[in-house]
């Protein structure tokens, strides 16, 4: 019997642990209070599973017979480290966790991941330590699968996470859902990195790395969850939305021939309406909650870009990013205002916003893309010819450049 | 859990004594000051004298040795501290954010190493 069920086993377990990893950890660091001591007895509770449920079979109610074996586990690891009688701390956790185990045979299983959810975004962390803590712990990835995402060695990612484990215990970073006069700012980081490892995903994805595709999967992920968790705020919803239906044209942006499709190329029949329409009626929601921000002004260009009909409306696209520039005066957004503008028919103006922008985005390749295409389009054909030189030598994946190259060979001619 | 938060500015940055800015800028302080008490969570706090009256000392190979100035010539000096006992952080974070120089040059938040952090 074990042979042929083993496959089976470990799928389940491997399910389990993937949709239900975030939760365990959460409820294990909020009966803990310590990051690290969680993720270790989770660990433990899963090797022992595997010899455990091969024995004597999947239990009816696996969560929670990983979460009462992860605390015992707990136990037995507080109680191996040999100078315990000096730490109170951990005699006093001894202690409850003695009492929770008699009183509570099958624990019920709290949902704390929000709070788990500020705690991994809290601005102390480093921005990429942020990223990959939340994957790791919210996410499920494993320490090596968030390496290869980031392109680090399983050595470098593994003690970036136990810093951060440490920071958050000795600084104490707690785990709580912030107070009102803190939460406009501590829900932009938790968005900004939700927002980062969909980038991440998607700036890379026609790469061979399924692994950084799936990061795209993951972001979707975890704004759908920090939408259950804490329902109603706009800007979530409007994250949500956006991911949406930017991740609905992902399969139109190949033409399968390792070359990327510009958007007014791209086979709409490779897009997914239904994510699309999913998209725009969550938008919809959030523009009626009347408090405006950057992820729904976002996902509104994102949402006009997307008609199934070709026709994009440019004089409202450049009028959102005026609104855009308004919460984000960067560089970046002044470049995509400049091409919503000449799209729109205002080239003039549009090459002029340009020029101002070449200093600071000497080194971004749209930057350069952009240029060229639009000096090509008002007739300045040596001035489009060296600013696609430029952008090939910055661009990153060889889609791009493939890309890039064929717009100047074009040109040529 | 007690936190240290360094107050550091450049010289002559912010408002300066004998300004009229300078009331408001203090009475800041007053301010913060009556806060931390009422919430329970002042433990010291203390203005320093300018670097220029700093002292280093430091002994090397049994002897010491006496210096005119401070630690390191940087552009950003310590000027004043506060000790505070808070729950976590972010109460840390907030009670620090009070600190009026906060406007002007920076303030680090460090936790005071505790001696159930050697374990």
């Amino acid at each position: 019997m074990a042979d042929e069920n083993r496959p089976d086993l470990y799928m389940q377990l491997d399910q389990v642990i993937r949709e239900d990893r975030g939760r365990l950890l959460s409820a294990l660091v909020a009966a803990l209070g310590d990051f690290e001591l969680a993720e270790d007895a989770l660990s433990d509770a899963v090797e022992s599973a595997l010899t455990h449920w091969k024995r004597s079979g999947v239990p009816e109610n696996p969560v929670g017979w990983l979460l009462k074996v992860a605390r015992r586990k707990a136990i037995d690891r507080i109680r191996r480290v040999k100078r315990f009688q000096s730490k109170s701390r951990e005699i006093a956790l001894l202690a409850a966790m003695d009492e929770m185990e008699a009183n509570e045979p099958t624990p019920a299983i709290p949902d704390e991941r929000l709070r788990l959810v500020f705690t991994c975004c809290h601005p102390a962390l480093e921005p990429k330590t942020r990223v990959a803590l939340t994957l790791r712990t919210l996410g499920g990835l494993t320490t090596g699968e968030i390496a290869r995402a980031f392109l680090d060695t399983e050595t470098a990612m593994g003690q970036r996470l136990s810093r951060a484990r440490k920071k958050i215990s000795r600084a104490g970073i707690p785990y709580a859902v912030p107070g009102q006069e803190l939460w406009g700012e501590r829900l932009g980081s938790v968005l900004a990195v939700i927002y980062l490892i969909f980038n991440e995903g998607y700036g890379a994805s026609f790469g061979d790395s399924p692994v950084r595709l799936g990061l795209c999967g993951e972001a979707v992920f975890l704004i759908r969850l920090l939408n259950e968790l804490k329902p109603d705020e706009p800007e979530s919803e409007g994250l949500l939305a956006l991911l949406l239906i930017t991740h609905a044209r992902w399969r139109a942006r190949g033409d399968g021939q390792g070359s990327s499709v510009a958007l007014e190329d791209q086979d709409r029949n490779n897009w997914d309406h239904d994510a699309i329409a999913q998209g725009r009626e969550i938008l919809d929601r959030a523009v009626a909650r009347a408090s405006p921000g950057p992820y729904q002004i976002k996902a509104a260009i994102s949402s006009l870009h997307s008609n199934a009909d070709g026709v994009t409306d440019w004089a409202q696209i450049a009028m959102l990013y005026d609104r855009l520039l308004e919460f984000e005066p960067t560089p970046i957004v002044a470049l995509n205002r400049a091409t919503a503008r000449a799209e729109n028919g205002h080239m003039d103006q549009a090459l002029s916003d340009l020029e101002q922008l070449a200093e600071p985005l000497d080194q971004y390749q749209p930057f350069h893309a952009a240029q060229a295409e639009y000096l090509a389009r008002s007739g300045q054909i040596r001035g489009a010819l060296s600013a696609y030189d430029r952008a090939i030598e910055l661009a990153g994946n060889t889609a791009d450049k493939k890309f890039l190259r064929d717009r100047k060979a074009h040109l040529g001619h | 859990m007690q936190y240290i938060a360094l107050i550091y500015s450049q010289d002559g940055a912010g408002p300066q004594p004998g300004t009229p800015e300078w009331g408001a800028f203090m009475q800041g302080y007053m301010d913060a000051n009556e806060t931390y008490k009422k919430d329970g969570v002042f433990v010291a706090g203390d203005a320093l004298h300018p670097t220029s009256e700093a002292t280093s000392i430091r002994i090397r190979n049994g002897k010491a040795e006496t210096m005119d100035g401070p630690f390191a010539e940087t552009k950003e000096r310590l000027g004043g501290y506060y000790l505070f006992d808070c729950k976590d952080l972010d109460e840390a974070i907030k009670y620090a954010s009070m600190i009026p120089t906060a406007n002007y040059g920076t303030v680090e938040v460090r936790p005071v190493l505790n001696p159930e952090d050697y374990g």
